[in-house]
């Protein structure tokens, strides 16, 4: 739109925020490797039976976090700040939508179940 | 072939219907003959339906909110009408199945179709402007957003007269609004004309945040934009945050009436208790997003016309940041009764309390604004005058219900429908009449008449308190909200006392028009020439008016908080610049009404289950959206000697205006 600095921001690519090949291959060896970890926590005997939700939970997050830095180039980096802020911001909107209606919803259910399930014997 | 659609659909039996679509298709036809006899359609298609430009998109959204409020009033009066009537055994003139589409068509137009638009159409105009951008950051995207409102608002529209509307109330509780209880179109109808105008508003506001995330005129850091483009990036925020979850909970409710699904069912296994949830998650901020605009414009008009800069800028930023913060944290209190126990109660009670504490910031700031200011009464002054009271009231009200254990006495009554009455026209529609009337000369380049806005002012404060006044009686009185008849004597006076009212703020919404064509015929002696009508302070005002279609011939750069102020003291505004520039501009396109066609077709053949019709529409709006991308050819340049010629005549015009030569630099600079 207008010309000088203020749409450049927006239209050009950042050389400095984006990555090379080096940290692509980082980040696709370390999404392999999470990706065969997961794999073999529940294919193989190294995990006890009871771990093995936590550590599957653990593992997403982990490759989602190498993902964001890697490929999306979230990080603390000056040109990537913006973004970084706006994806916790997200983040941090969701928490509180899900753990709000989860909090909600539970207590809902404590306090009117009951009342429904003498209803329903009636 | 035709899915439920036959012909059937269509209400003949029902007199008032038919009578409204009778007025609908005379004054419809009037209006299509009137632009044939002028031999408009070319100018319409080419200079507005087709536009791009930001302003004319902005004033096309406050003239379909206008069109919109006139439904929406209609509804009203109809339901004031049957319950002045309805009283102790008398049945009145609307069937129950009517009342009950009248009063859910009455909610679901006034927040999506009036106030939703009209706050988008003012953001629209004023933001770009005010931070010294030459258009939006995506305007073929904006003009398709609003084409989707229109969608959306003609879906509405139709359901009158094609099928029915949802009878659910507005925001369609399951099980009420699940296919057992609700087995026609109706709720079909209240979730796609939502779904399609839902996205237009959401691209709306990735749109605007863009806009002033990015394109910034040079020096202005966060600090030094005016206070309406604070409140409309948070508003922008907010509609980002909240509107995929409308989306979310709406599609899942379509999952069950369409799908056969049981996700708010009382049978397998569904909860309905999640809707109400999630509905709220994105009610409550929506509130919001209609009411932060509306300080925004307050605070504009109200520095302006009380001669002074606005007191306590820092306090009002945070003030609404606190605000978009706290609106994610409300929502159970529209649910206290739903049962979720004390502690959960009590938080969402408290939370409320508080967020009415930065409310309670900028209410001071106004009035110390106003404080020892040279105040003019304009009519957009009166305006806000009228909102700082009204507004007061409606907060204090509202805080009331935030106490869960009164909230358990008032829920669903009279007394919450006057409070949001009391919140909602006491703030947005005083709030967008005021940007409206402040703005007006910016896109149209003529003052409105104040003669007739101040009747219209007076005509809707009158009115207003006349018909929500007794409502809070009623509401301690016992009434609940929605009846259709009742058998209480005592309620029936103070109902008529409301249909009064309602009178009165109908003779101001006929003021507006009658203000409109008086206008629109002295355009000649309201001319601003100057482009500054008000002595006003921001960056908007330092273009000509109507604003230019490239907005400012030069990027200024920005070095005030009050830049077209700083620039009026220091004698640099309207400096001719020594030479102009090529300017990169958006090209017109027909892509984003014709995709928002289809989208209306598509959606009118998901209400009917019409299948090879949907399948087809939505083939079109895909790949009509992927050819646009191919489409280089989308901006072009203005070259600098246009832009000098228009610029020159703009600065021959101002040579006559004696309005520049009256120093506002007289006057001592309050800091």
């Amino acid at each position: 739109m207008n010309s000088s600095s203020t749409h450049s921001v927006a239209g050009q690519p950042q050389a400095d925020g984006h990555g090379d090949m080096k940290s692509y291959f980082v980040g696709f060896a370390l999404s392999l490797a999470l990706t065969a970890a997961s794999f073999a926590t529940i294919m193989s005997d190294i995990v006890p039976h009871s771990w093995r939700l936590g550590s599957m939970v653990a593992l997403c997050v982990i490759q989602l976090l190498v993902q964001l830095a890697y490929f999306l180039h979230l990080g603390t980096g000056k040109s990537q700040a913006q973004n970084t802020a706006i994806f916790a911001c997200t983040g941090l909107l969701i928490v509180i939508v899900v753990a709000g209606s989860l909090w909600v919803m539970h207590n809902a259910n404590i306090n009117m179940m009951p009342t429904q399930a003498i209803s329903q014997n009636e | 072939m035709l899915g439920r659609l036959g012909l059937d659909a269509i209400p003949y039996n029902e007199p008032i219907i038919m009578g409204t679509l009778l007025v609908v298709a005379v004054l419809g036809a009037a209006l299509l003959g009137v632009v044939t006899y002028y031999r408009k359609w070319a100018y319409l298609w080419r200079e507005w339906l087709t536009s791009v430009d930001h302003k004319r998109i902005g004033a096309m959204y406050i003239i379909l909110a206008l069109v919109m409020l006139l439904r929406g009033f209609a509804d009203a009066i109809m339901m004031r009408a049957q319950q002045a009537i309805a009283d102790s055994g008398h049945a009145g003139y609307l069937p129950p199945h009517h009342y009950d589409q009248i009063f859910t068509a009455h909610g679901v137009i006034m927040i999506f179709f009036v106030a939703t638009p009209l706050i988008l159409g003012l953001m629209n105009v004023v933001v770009p402007l005010q931070i010294g951008a030459r258009d939006v950051a995506f305007p073929f995207l904006n003009q398709l957003s609003f084409w989707l409102s229109v969608a959306g608002a003609v879906l509405v529209m139709m359901s009158m007269f094609v099928g029915d509307f949802a009878a659910t109330g507005w925001v369609a509780y399951p099980p009420l609004s699940e296919l057992g209880y609700s087995p026609t179109v109706g709720v079909d109808y209240y979730i796609w004309s939502l779904q399609v105008s839902g996205l237009g508003t959401l691209l709306t506001g990735i749109n605007l945040l863009v806009t002033i995330l990015r394109m910034r005129a040079p020096g202005m850091n966060l600090m030094k934009m005016p206070v309406f483009t604070w409140t409309a990036l948070i508003t922008n925020i907010l509609i980002i945050a909240v509107f995929p979850v409308l989306t979310a909970t709406l599609a899942l409710l379509s999952a069950d009436r369409y799908l056969g699904m049981h996700f708010f069912t009382n049978e397998g296994g569904g909860n309905a208790m999640m809707y109400i949830n999630l509905i709220w998650v994105w009610g409550h901020p929506e509130v919001y997003i209609l009411i932060l605009p509306c300080f925004g414009a307050f605070s504009e008009i109200i520095a302006t016309f009380s001669g002074k800069p606005l007191f306590g800028y820092k306090s009002m930023v945070y003030a609404t940041s606190a605000i978009g913060v706290l609106s994610f944290f409300v929502w159970l209190h529209h649910f206290f009764t739903m049962g979720s126990g004390a502690n959960v109660n009590a938080f969402f009670g408290i939370m409320t309390s508080i967020i009415s504490i930065p409310t309670g910031v900028k209410l001071f700031n106004w009035l110390f604004t106003m404080f020892r200011g040279r105040v003019r009464y304009h009519s957009a002054t009166l305006w806000t005058i009228g909102f700082m009271g009204c507004f007061a009231i409606g907060g204090m009200t509202g805080v009331l219900l935030a106490v869960p254990g009164a909230d358990f006495v008032l829920h669903n009554s009279l007394f919450l429908v006057a409070h949001f009455h009391n919140v909602i026209i006491g703030g947005v529609v005083f709030g967008s009449l005021a940007g409206i009337s402040f703005w007006f000369p910016k896109v149209f380049g003529f003052t409105l008449d104040e003669r007739w806005g101040k009747i219209a002012c007076w005509c809707w404060q009158i009115g207003f308190y006349l018909a929500f006044m007794p409502l809070y009686v009623l509401g301690f009185d016992g009434m609940t909200r929605r009846m259709n008849h009742y058998d209480n004597p005592d309620w029936h006076p103070w109902l008529v006392v409301a249909l009064c009212g309602a009178v009165v703020i109908g003779l101001g919404i006929l003021a507006m028009g009658v203000q409109l064509i008086v206008s629109i015929r002295h355009r000649g002696e309201n001319r601003d020439l100057s482009g500054d009508p008000w002595d006003a302070r921001s960056l908007e005002w330092s273009t000509s008016s109507p604003a230019p279609f490239y907005n400012f011939a030069v990027i200024p750069t920005i070095t005030s908080l009050e830049q077209h102020w700083e620039n009026k003291l220091t004698g640099r505004a309207y400096l001719k610049p020594e030479h102009y520039e090529p300017i990169h501009m958006p090209r017109n396109t027909g892509d984003g009404v014709l995709i928002a066609t289809w989208s209306f077709v598509l959606c009118f053949a998901l209400v009917w289950h019409i299948w090879p019709l949907a399948m087809l529409m939505l083939a079109a709006v895909i790949v009509h959206f992927i050819a646009r991308t191919y489409n280089r050819n989308t901006d072009y340049y203005v070259p600098a000697s246009e832009v000098a010629r228009i610029e020159n005549e703009r600065y021959a015009r101002l040579v006559r205006v004696t309005q520049v030569q009256r120093p506002s630099s007289s006057r001592p600079k309050a800091a």
